[in-house]
């Protein structure tokens, strides 16, 4: 850390003597640290419980250091829900979505950043209305749609809806339009077709966008439940939200195996974030905080 | 509009300065014109299909009632039903409820949190930042189960916690009344870190003249912060309220998890209801109709709130 706690706030005169500004300081880090703890413990005890037995975790005093039941946890888990099956399709649903998705976003996000075009703002002011339409309007009339096209219970039917997410259009256009005009007009001016320009030109400059985006993405699918849990049907073609929810409503819960299961579904996702975070923050921003 | 002629106009002169265009221009021009649309096409159609012709697909719907597996027609009768259903009026309430008491308190917090988070005074940010960031990222449905254990009555560390403090045993899940806080410490849980990260970027392009200017006008730092921060905070909070209440409004997966809308339907939610109506009765007709009330509402909420948060910046 380059900040010490007595430096003062940037072209601001310091009126409190040192001491007094270091005891604030203490007090001020202390008070988040208590709060940062209770935000956090909710981790601390999923990583705690899922290596204890489902008796275990109802002990009383509760178990506050790992147990020796994750082995067990794991294989009631895969037995009662068939959870490495579930794992492959949350995989492989959310990596074709990101990828589908992503595309799609990226390209829209172009066309509406870098072109001005006849009907430009009304069409894209139609993709924003996703953003305020309840999702649970669409529901019923699309669960109908698949039913109809015999997807239920395929991995089109939880992809393809919200390949068009209005969100990541949003960001992708944001990001996009702080590129340089001049760039794009001189490629064009070398003569260089518009979608090899869109792949060498206006793409490799927006590799931070293209990685908060792609983060989005995947967190998005890999945490929605409403629309897979409407989809898909047996225990095979679960995504690992909806085994979860599934394993909730029995009468007989193994929270330890629940558990477990709650931990491989948090704990990657948490270290994915941990580690491209800064990329993260900043490209919601750019969507979120418009001057 | 004169703006429309800066990337035909580029395109143009490009064309121009190759012979070889110069010869066929119309049918160039024609294929320059198409350019942008190929690009935004694949979105468009997608949307289309899956957001556009749904939402029609669904006020149609609203207008029929399914009697004994045919479809008739029955108007407006879906509507009046839902003024005169109860259950409807207590989730609007238990709704409203949310609105009115979690999202101010959610939001006050994560004014705190930005504002200590951008105090020189405080070490360690970076941690303090991803820590308070980390819900944000976290899966719904393991959150609802985490905290569904945590807070079991009999079991839960909870309250175990509490006992060691001297505090008898909390009802959180199984009271109506503590259901509803419980639910509200589940949301405030997951969603104050990601206001606070917006109010901290907004805070951070706020020039420190303004704080210059205070301090030698001889703030205290309750009055700077009050002259300062909060108008400089506005667009920011006009932003989470909006994005808050269309979330709270939309509200389903955590008392889906958390409490299935219960006990006593004390934390039944338009979305739980409408889901209980489509999937569980498969009264699809009435729960388009709750879902078209529901975009009604947020509707009419967004506007007001930009009406009172938007007019003076």
């Amino acid at each position: 850390m380059t900040l010490t706690a007595t430096r003062p706030r940037p072209g601001r005169t310091p009126r409190t003597p040192r001491s007094r500004t270091r005891t604030r300081s203490i007090l001020l880090t202390s008070s988040l640290t208590i709060a940062v703890a209770a935000v956090l413990l909710p981790f601390y005890w999923l990583i705690i419980a899922a290596t204890h037995s489902s008796k275990e975790i109802f002990d009383s005093p509760p178990p506050l250091l790992p147990g020796g039941h994750l082995r067990e946890n794991l294989s009631t888990l895969e037995s009662s829900a068939r959870f490495s099956d579930v794992i492959v399709n949350s995989l492989l649903i959310t990596v074709i979505y990101t990828i589908a998705a992503g595309a799609i976003c990226t390209l829209a996000g172009y066309g509406f950043a870098k072109f001005r075009f006849r009907g430009s703002g009304a069409l894209f002011g139609l993709l924003m209305l996703g953003l305020v339409i309840p999702t649970q309007v669409t529901l019923i009339p699309l669960f109908k749609m698949m039913v109809d096209l015999e997807w239920l219970g395929t991995y089109q039917a939880v992809i393809m809806p919200n390949l068009a997410l209005p969100f990541g259009i949003f960001l992708m256009r944001q990001s996009m339009a702080a590129l340089p005009d001049e760039l794009i007009d001189s490629a064009r001016m070398d003569g260089c077709g518009e979608f090899r320009l869109f792949l060498k030109v206006v793409l490799p400059p927006m590799k931070p966008a293209l990685a908060a985006l792609a983060i989005f993405l995947f967190l998005f699918q890999w945490n929605d439940f409403i629309w897979p849990l409407v989809v898909l049907r047996d225990a095979g073609e679960f995504t690992i939200p909806v085994a979860l929810a599934s394993l909730q409503g029995l009468d007989q819960t193994d929270y330890g195996a629940l558990l477990a299961g709650t931990a491989l579904a948090a704990i990657p996702m948490a270290l994915v974030f941990l580690a491209l975070q800064r990329h993260f923050v900043s490209g919601l921003l750019a969507g979120a905080v418009k001057e | 509009m004169t703006t429309t002629t800066t990337a035909e106009g580029v395109l143009k002169t490009a064309g121009a300065a190759r012979p070889a265009a110069a010869s066929r221009p119309t049918a160039r021009i024609l294929r320059r014109r198409a350019v942008p649309y190929l690009f935004i096409l694949p979105a468009l159609v997608l949307f289309a299909v899956f957001k556009l012709y749904p939402i029609g697909s669904s006020f149609l719907m609203s207008l029929y009632e399914n009697v004994n597996g045919t479809q008739e027609f029955v108007g407006a009768g879906n509507y009046t039903r839902a003024m005169d259903d109860p259950l409807l009026w207590t989730a609007l309430k238990n709704t409203a409820i949310i609105l009115v008491v979690q999202v101010p308190v959610m939001l006050a917090l994560a004014v705190g949190i930005a504002v200590a988070l951008n105090s020189t005074l405080l070490r360690g940010r970076a941690f303090f930042r991803l820590g308070f960031f980390l819900p944000t990222v976290t899966g719904l449905v393991a959150y609802g189960i985490v905290f569904a254990v945590l807070l079991n009555t009999q079991y839960g560390l909870v309250n175990w916690l509490l006992g060691l403090v001297g505090v008898g045993e909390v009802p959180w899940l199984t009271d109506p009344l503590w259901a509803r806080i419980s639910l509200g410490l589940a949301l405030t849980w997951h969603y104050t870190g990601y206001n606070a990260v917006i109010f901290l970027a907004r805070l951070q392009s706020l020039p420190t003249e303004l704080y210059d200017a205070a301090a030698v006008d001889g703030a205290s730092a309750r009055q700077s912060f009050r002259h300062v921060t909060l108008p400089g905070l506005r667009p920011a909070l006009l932003l989470t309220t909006v994005l808050s209440t269309i979330g709270t409004l939309q509200l389903f997966d955590e008392p889906y998890v958390l409490t299935g809308g219960g006990p006593d339907n004390a934390t039944l939610t338009i979305g739980v209801y409408l889901y209980q109506n489509a999937f569980k009765y498969f009264d699809f007709g009435y729960a388009s109709a709750v879902a078209y009330i529901l975009t009604v509402l947020i509707g009419i909420l967004g506007v007001v709130q930009f009406r009172l948060l938007g007019e003076k910046s």
